[in-house]
């Protein structure tokens, strides 16, 4: 008796959540990647970037 | 006093967002490659595994169900030492840290509970028995569940960070009693036959590829907490600047 089915469909199941997984950080990467360089060109800065400015 | 304030100091300094960011940024790239490399040769080696004369082929079950079973237990490890971080030195990254955790952790703990009912069927006659070591380990599930509604349920991460670190702590409790269900209580799920006294007891044959796969999807599991801490990271200066961005429309305003 083989059980091949189920194994693939753990395999499957497997690639497919860790699939959905990586892909939503990946996602999530972007979205900040993309905030971060917007806020930047409208010239906001943190208040501990501001600060080494103010020194240097 | 100050020896201890002076020490702790300089261990924040090292643990500083800004240089984890770098580190990430170098140390990443590597990170993917290997994972990539040490996964297709763990599921090579997998696939050329011979059957097991009893479970016939649905020992390759094991070569993932093990691995994603010991993830689920280790990444609660790591954000209860995170929560320890929080709580002693109140350093900022730690909770990060516990907060990237928890969804990559629930995502193993579901993937160990969905192949181990999918390898329970065809080897115990049903998906699912609450026995000690399934409930157990769905607890954990129902923790991960809770610690990340916990952590997004305020705006502020500052406020939750405590919260969840209690309730990792607490919830820590949960990770001897799972591994050691087994042995405690009479189980369906069968006792350790890797990490235990005496040796692993699974022949070389089928070891190996277990190894090889565990020690991937470790990989993996690091590679994926190091992008979603910097995500965190980034997340929470967007949050920092958009608020610095409105207070000084708010003074332009008036």
């Amino acid at each position: 008796m083989t059980h091949t089915a189920f194994v693939l469909a753990s395999y499957g199941v497997s690639i497919a959540v860790l699939a959905a997984l990586v892909g939503w950080i990946l996602i999530d990467q972007r979205t900040q990647r993309l905030a971060l360089q917007e806020l930047e060109t409208r010239g906001v800065r943190r208040r501990s970037e501001a600060r080494t400015d103010n020194a240097s | 006093m100050t020896e201890a304030v002076s020490k702790a100091g300089r261990w924040i300094d090292l643990a500083n967002p800004t240089r984890f960011i770098n580190f990430a940024g170098i140390v990443l790239p590597w990170l993917v490659g290997i994972t990539l490399l040490v996964l297709a040769a763990g599921l090579w080696m997998s696939f050329q595994a011979p059957d097991d004369y009893q479970q016939g082929s649905t020992v390759k079950i094991m070569f993932i169900h093990v691995p994603f079973a010991w993830l689920s237990m280790m990444c609660y490890t790591v954000m209860s030492i995170s929560a320890i971080g929080t709580l002693v030195w109140r350093h900022p990254l730690a909770d990060v840290s516990a907060k990237a955790a928890a969804p990559i952790g629930a995502a193993f703990t579901a993937l160990a509970l969905i192949t181990g009912s999918l390898w329970g069927k065809p080897m115990w006659g049903t998906w699912w028995v609450w026995d000690a070591r399934l409930t157990s380990v769905f607890v954990l599930f129902l923790m991960y569940l809770g610690i990340i509604a916990l952590t997004r349920a305020m705006d502020d991460p500052a406020k939750s960070s405590k919260a969840t670190a209690i309730l990792t702590l607490v919830g820590f409790i949960n990770i001897p009693i799972i591994k050691f269900s087994v042995d405690w209580w009479n189980t369906l799920h069968q006792p350790a036959s890797v990490i235990r006294m005496g040796g692993p007891t699974i022949h070389p044959s089928l070891l190996w590829p277990l190894l090889v796969m565990a020690v991937g999807f470790t990989l993996l599991f690091f590679t994926l907490h190091i992008m979603a801490m910097r995500n965190e990271i980034w997340r929470r200066r967007v949050v920092a600047m958009r608020r610095i961005a409105a207070r000084s429309a708010e003074r332009r305003g008036v």
